[in-house]
This record gives structure tokens, C-alpha cells and sequence, in this order.
């Protein structure tokens, strides 16, 4: 059955949505209840990721294979990504507020790593839009995906060797696996992880095929 | 091979005297509304800040026209005579060997119209050479996608300055420890490994993904 899948996604994001704010959460400070925001803002990066690794795969296939279905799903994962960046921001910004007091602060390697990804999504469509011929998008747009997420990578990876974050594992505050170590918590985060990735998968998978009827009906 | 095509780059650099003056030119006029605008009151990290700020926006526009002439015949002819990773290789040697001077004029300058903050020269030499050589790798391959995007000026800025910005962070918290005179034995090792790893890394990518750039 392959709607399997997508059954599953909407059944852990449900459940995780609702016993995420019935279920019992270790009290620590500044955090307070703000933790159950773990179930909601970590995951729905982690499908952005995803994403943001479903187009670099697809891009490289591009070059090797240069097919241009390769490129459309290129793009139709980088449309994902991109669309999962914004409720990423939202959750995020709004725990910001209520626990260092500030809705952006540019102190923090992942808020700049996020700022930087999303510019260079913005710039791959920009590109994207500005070359006409199918095939010459298809190869450039791909060159460029692969070198700019290769940089972004760099980026992250370097970035807290500069500043440290204000992010739970970094910097001397509580380490993520702190909270993890948490059954209760883990019971419900792991389950929306895995939902909302399912759930990008499925995003993308309808994104593809109204490319495939689109460029059918042109031709 | 590579050294006849460097000195092909160089031969056209100086044939056509107008791109070198007018990059002087530019400099030094950006440098000099700097100047005017902060009346010489800089601290040490706004120094630092605006030397680098500049830096990058004169390396963004200089290198932009870096593929912008091989188009048409030209393109036709590199295409028929060179192996496309021999090019990208000749290119990104020469822009950086460009960009060296390119910054150490940029250099020379902001320290005459503004002044000259650096206390450990010698690791702010060593910083501006990375630098430019790193600067010039990323800028190379983007002004080759940048030449394919037709009809969008920005577009060359666009690309850059999101895969710019590691680099960029990393050479101003380097450059900040030379400016404030750290000693050596104080100095960020591992951020200069980083520097010299990303200017490798750059270049290992330009060198993977240009052929597939090459072909119209």
C-alpha cells in the first residue's frame, strides 16, 4: 500500500501534537512548560534538513544523469525545505521570546546558520527564474545547489567553534540529551521527528506530481 | 598548459589598461567616501568591520566580470582548446593572484585616507593572503553561473553573499586578533586551519563541478 506513509505522518503529528501538551515535562529553569515547544520546532527543522538534503541528492543525480525530472524534484524538495523554514521561525522565535527575551538575536550560530540557508534558497530560485532554457537551468541551478549546501554545512559545522549558541548542547548550557534522557519526552519527540519528515516526503510527492500533469498539459 | 592560460588572463588584464585603473579607481573613491563619512573616528572593530565590508564588495563586483568576456566565439574557442578543469583552475589562480593585490592596494589605501590600526602585521598579512585566495575561489565559480544567468545584474551578489558569509566570519574574528595585537602564541590556530581548509575545500569544488558548468 503506498499511502501508508502518509496515514502514518498525519497519525504521529496528531498524537504528537496532543500528548505533547498533555504529558508530564521535567521542570527546569527559564524553560518551564516552554520545553513541550521540543516536540514542535526541533522536528519540523529536522524536515527542512531533510528536505534541504532530498534537493542536493536530486541535483547531483541532475549532473550525472541530466535528466530533467531530476531538476523539477531539485526544486520541488528546495520549495519544501523552504516552506518548513517558516513555522521553523515562528516556533523558534516564539520561544525565544519566552526564554532569552528576544525574538531574534544574532548572537547564535543556529540563528545565523538559518538566516544564511534561507538566503541561499532565495538565491537558488532567483537563479532559477533568470535562466530560460530547460536543460541550461537544469545544469546550472544544480551546480550551484551542491556547492552552496556544501558551504552551508561548513557553516554550521565552523560557527560554533566562533560564538556560542544560546541552544541547549552548546556553549555550556544544558545539553539536549539532558531533557532526551526523558522518557516521557522522548516517547513523544522521536514520534514527531519521524511524523514530520513522513510528512515533507508526502509535501514533495504532491509537489512532483502536479509538475509531472503540468508538463504533461505543456506538451 | 595552466601557465600558458594564466598568461593569456594576464596578457588581457594589461592589453586592456581600463579594468586596472578602474579598479583602482574604485577603491580608492570607496575608501575615500569611508573616509569622509566617519571623519577618521573608528574604533577598533568598526576598522576592522568596514575594512572587510569594503574588501568584499570590491572583490564581489571585481570578480563578476571574471567570466563575463568568455561568451560567443571566445567561449566557443576556450571550449574547442582547453579542458574545462584546466580552465577553472587558470582562472581561479589568476583571480586570486588579482585579488592579492587587489586587497593589499585596498590595504595601503584605507590605511592612508583612514589609518592604519593593525598591530600584529604580520598575522594581518598572512589573514589578507587567505583571504584573497579564498575570497577568489568562491567568486570564481559564481561568476561562471553568475555569466549563464542572463538579464539580472544583481545576480552575481545574490549568489555570493550567502556562500560568502562562513568565510567571512571566519576572517573577521581572525583579522580582529591581529588588529588588537594578540601574540602570536595567542592567536587562533584552529581558525586559520579552517581558513586555509575552506580555500582548499573551494577549490576542490570548483574544480568537481565546473566541467558541467562548460558545456552550452
Amino acid at each position: 500500500m503506498k499511502h501508508w506513509y502518509k496515514i502514518t505522518s498525519v497519525l504521529l503529528i496528531l498524537y504528537t501534537l496532543v500528548w505533547g501538551l498533555l504529558n508530564t515535562v521535567p521542570r527546569l529553569d527559564i524553560l518551564n512548560e516552554t520545553i513541550r515547544n521540543v516536540y514542535y520546532h526541533v522536528p519540523i527543522w529536522f524536515a527542512m534538513l531533510f528536505m534541504m538534503t532530498v534537493s542536493v541528492i536530486q541535483s547531483i543525480l541532475t549532473l550525472n544523469k541530466s535528466e530533467i525530472t531530476n531538476d523539477t524534484k531539485a526544486y520541488n524538495a528546495a520549495l519544501v525545505g523552504f516552506f518548513f523554514s517558516i513555522p521553523g521561525l515562528l516556533t523558534g522565535s516564539v520561544w525565544a521570546k519566552y526564554t532569552w527575551g528576544t525574538w531574534w538575536t544574532f548572537q547564535d550560530p543556529k540563528l545565523n546558520g538559518v538566516a544564511i540557508s534561507i538566503l541561499i534558497y532565495l538565491a537558488y530560485f532567483i537563479l532559477r527564474f533568470s535562466i530560460d532554457d530547460e536543460i541550461k537551468r537544469a545544469r546550472i541551478s544544480a551546480v550551484y545547489n551542491v556547492f552552496a549546501f556544501v558551504m552551508m554545512n561548513v557553516f554550521i559545522m565552523i560557527l560554533p567553534r566562533l560564538t556560542d549558541s544560546l541552544h541547549p548542547g552548546n556553549g555550556g548550557n544544558p545539553a539536549f540529551s539532558k531533557y532526551d534522557l526523558d522518557s516521557d519526552m522522548r516517547m513523544v519527540f522521536y514520534p514527531a521527528v519521524i511524523g514530520w519528515i513522513l510528512f515533507s516526503y508526502w509535501l514533495f510527492d504532491i509537489k512532483n506530481r502536479i509538475s509531472t500533469i503540468k508538463n504533461k498539459l505543456n506538451d | 598548459m595552466l601557465s600558458s592560460l594564466i598568461k593569456k588572463e594576464l596578457l588581457l588584464e594589461f592589453r586592456q589598461k581600463s579594468t586596472i585603473g578602474g579598479v583602482v579607481v574604485y577603491v580608492v573613491g570607496t575608501i575615500f567616501v569611508s573616509a569622509l563619512c566617519f571623519k577618521g573616528k573608528l574604533d577598533k572593530p568598526t576598522w576592522n568591520a568596514l575594512f572587510w565590508v569594503i574588501s568584499l564588495f570590491t572583490s564581489v563586483t571585481i570578480s563578476g566580470k571574471s567570466f563575463l568576456k568568455e561568451t560567443g566565439g571566445q567561449a566557443l574557442y576556450n571550449y574547442l582548446y582547453y579542458a574545462p578543469r584546466h580552465f577553472i583552475l587558470a582562472k581561479t589562480l589568476y583571480n586570486m593572484l588579482f585579488m592579492l593585490g587587489l586587497s593589499l592596494i585596498t590595504f595601503f589605501f584605507y590605511g592612508f585616507f583612514i589609518k592604519n590600526e593593525v598591530e600584529n602585521m604580520g598575522l594581518f598579512l598572512l589573514v589578507l593572503t587567505l583571504a584573497s585566495t579564498g575570497l577568489a575561489g568562491v567568486l570564481s565559480l559564481m561568476s561562471a553561473i553568475a555569466s549563464k544567468a542572463s538579464g539580472n545584474f544583481a545576480i552575481m551578489s545574490i549568489l555570493s553573499f550567502p556562500v560568502l558569509m562562513p568565510l567571512i566570519l571566519v576572517i573577521i574574528r581572525l583579522s580582529k586578533q591581529a588588529v588588537d595585537g594578540i601574540e602570536w602564541a595567542g592567536v587562533g590556530f584552529d581558525l586559520i586551519a579552517i581558513l586555509a581548509a575552506l580555500n582548499v575545500l573551494t577549490i576542490t569544488l570548483s574544480f568537481l563541478l565546473f566541467p558541467y558548468l562548460w558545456r552550452d
